[in-house]
């Protein structure tokens, strides 16, 4: 089990949390191509290594923030 | 007859193949199998970073049925079932091929008016398939509570009679060795670390062992498919999660048939040599790591023990987890990709080990003819641009 840190909570176990995918997809607007739109709303980034994603305190104070992990060793960092 | 030493050689990789594929697990052993057998190419090498069928292979739990909803799943998945239905006979050698029969258990109205309809589709498709009640739950599985004060009620469950187990090594070896036969270069510790593309076409990979040129370059790399692509400059609709499982001590026999339930994620056979072996959902998050979160386990065996409370004092004797390459509408991806002369077979997500004869044969095809075989035209990559999604999230199972 992770250890996650919450920004409001500290550190509380990763069960409390839900997982959010990749952090910084931006919304598109609606003039795009279908493969834009295809891209926007299937493809993610797969690394093996730092992750920048988003996870949500749902079992306490519900804040939806963004960590760096990386997907090998499951290491955390703050995003910067 | 004495059993051989050896049942593959294990060479040095020659300077160019016609055809390389990239990982000696189920997918990648079958596809050079049927390269052989069905299209006369046998200047092969199949290239494994660890050991032969030491990643998902070694790892699943074995589960083969058919029973999906969608049409183009159940031919894929069906053409893969007959061709189990005489694999150990074609390959020489005793795959453990057990149709001891698939439940799908229903636990609410919701399931059961699901599973009914995956029972009338499946049979429009020719795929076997049963609707029980659940007295008739218990009849076929004894050791099942079907008690309505359960926390997790049978309301009833679909059958497929043709499904079942085999024993996952045995695929794995046999393949191999008849792969090998046929001339096919299986290479071991062998890692692919990018491709040489000249022209919008793959002409070569980057090993550990050095450079080897290829006609044609085949992905079946699972869990680590993105990774790979991503060295060709090709984004995949993909996401890796580890995939847990776990086995008990030996019992003697108890449960002699597969039983699954999608509502509380957790799948149960019990192997020839007497270990439960279950599976769980994944962990949510993205990860190479090869193992997961123990209250994920926990959580499974709460559901297994409200299903089967004869299993309250079994023990756990390991868990572990691999890596499965889940995509958006929970079917494979297989065909062409934009780079020429590369392609790719992934995002069989959880549920690939009952696919490895029917992916190999229609992978083979598709890498042969340089055109999708028909089974796996659906299948292409540019689904998620026209639409054309194969949606079996939940519609065949959330576990596999």
């Amino acid at each position: 089990m992770m250890l996650i840190e919450c920004p409001h909570c500290g550190p509380r176990d990763e069960n409390e949390f839900r997982y959010g995918g990749q952090a910084g997809v931006s919304y598109r607007p609606e003039d795009t191509s279908d493969e834009e739109w295809a891209g926007y709303v299937f493809l993610r980034d797969n690394p093996k290594g730092w992750f920048h994603e988003r996870w949500f305190h749902v079992h306490g104070c519900r804040t939806w923030f963004s960590v760096e992990r990386h997907t090998l060793t499951h290491e955390i960092r703050k995003a910067p | 007859m004495t059993h051989p030493d050896f049942l593959w050689r294990n060479p040095e990789p020659r300077p160019a193949y016609d055809v390389v594929i990239v990982g000696g697990g189920g997918h990648g052993l079958a596809t050079a199998y049927y390269l052989a057998r069905n299209h006369g190419i046998t200047n092969v090498a199949v290239l494994e970073k660890g050991w032969l069928a030491g990643g998902n292979m070694a790892r699943n739990t074995t589960v083969i049925r058919s029973n999906y909803l969608w049409d183009e799943s159940a031919a894929i998945y069906e053409h893969s079932l007959k061709l189990w239905e005489g694999l150990s006979d074609e390959l020489d050698y005793d795959l453990q091929f057990s149709q001891r029969g698939v439940l799908n258990l229903a636990h609410n109205l919701g399931d059961v008016r699901e599973g009914r309809r995956r029972v009338n589709a499946n049979r429009l498709n020719g795929v076997d398939a049963e609707w029980l009640d659940a007295d008739e739950v218990k009849k076929f599985c004894p050791v099942i509570n079907v008690s309505e004060r359960a926390r997790y009620p049978v309301m009833g469950a679909t059958l497929q009679r043709r499904g079942g187990i085999a024993k996952h090594d045995h695929v794995a070896w046999a393949l191999a060795r008849k792969a090998d036969a046929y001339g096919v270069d299986l290479i071991q510790g062998c890692e692919v670390t990018g491709f040489e593309i000249t022209d919008g076409r793959a002409v070569a990979v980057r090993t550990s062992k050095g450079r080897i040129a290829a006609g044609k370059i085949a992905l079946a790399s699972a869990g680590h498919t993105s990774v790979l692509a991503a060295e060709a400059g090709i984004r995949l609709p993909l996401q890796s999660h580890p995939l847990q499982a776990l086995v008990s001590e030996l019992l003697e026999p108890v449960l002699d048939c597969v039983v699954m339930s999608n509502a509380v994620h957790v799948y149960v056979s019990q192997a020839h040599k007497g270990e439960l072996v279950m599976g769980a959902g994944i962990d949510p998050y993205n990860s190479y790591g090869q193992r997961g979160a123990f209250h994920v386990i926990e959580a499974q065996m709460a559901a297994a023990l409200e299903l089967f409370p004869i299993f309250s004092r079994v023990r756990v004797l390991r868990t572990w987890a691999g890596i499965v390459d889940v995509s958006p509408d929970a079917s494979p991806i297989v065909g062409r990709t934009p780079v020429e002369g590369l392609y790719i077979n992934a995002g069989w997500g959880t549920g690939g080990f009952k696919a490895t004869p029917g992916s190999g044969w229609v992978y083979a095809h598709t890498i042969a003819h340089g055109e999708p075989h028909p089974l796996a035209e659906p299948f292409a990559l540019d689904r998620f641009t026209t639409g054309a999604l194969i949606d079996e999230h939940g519609a065949a199972a959330v576990a596999h």
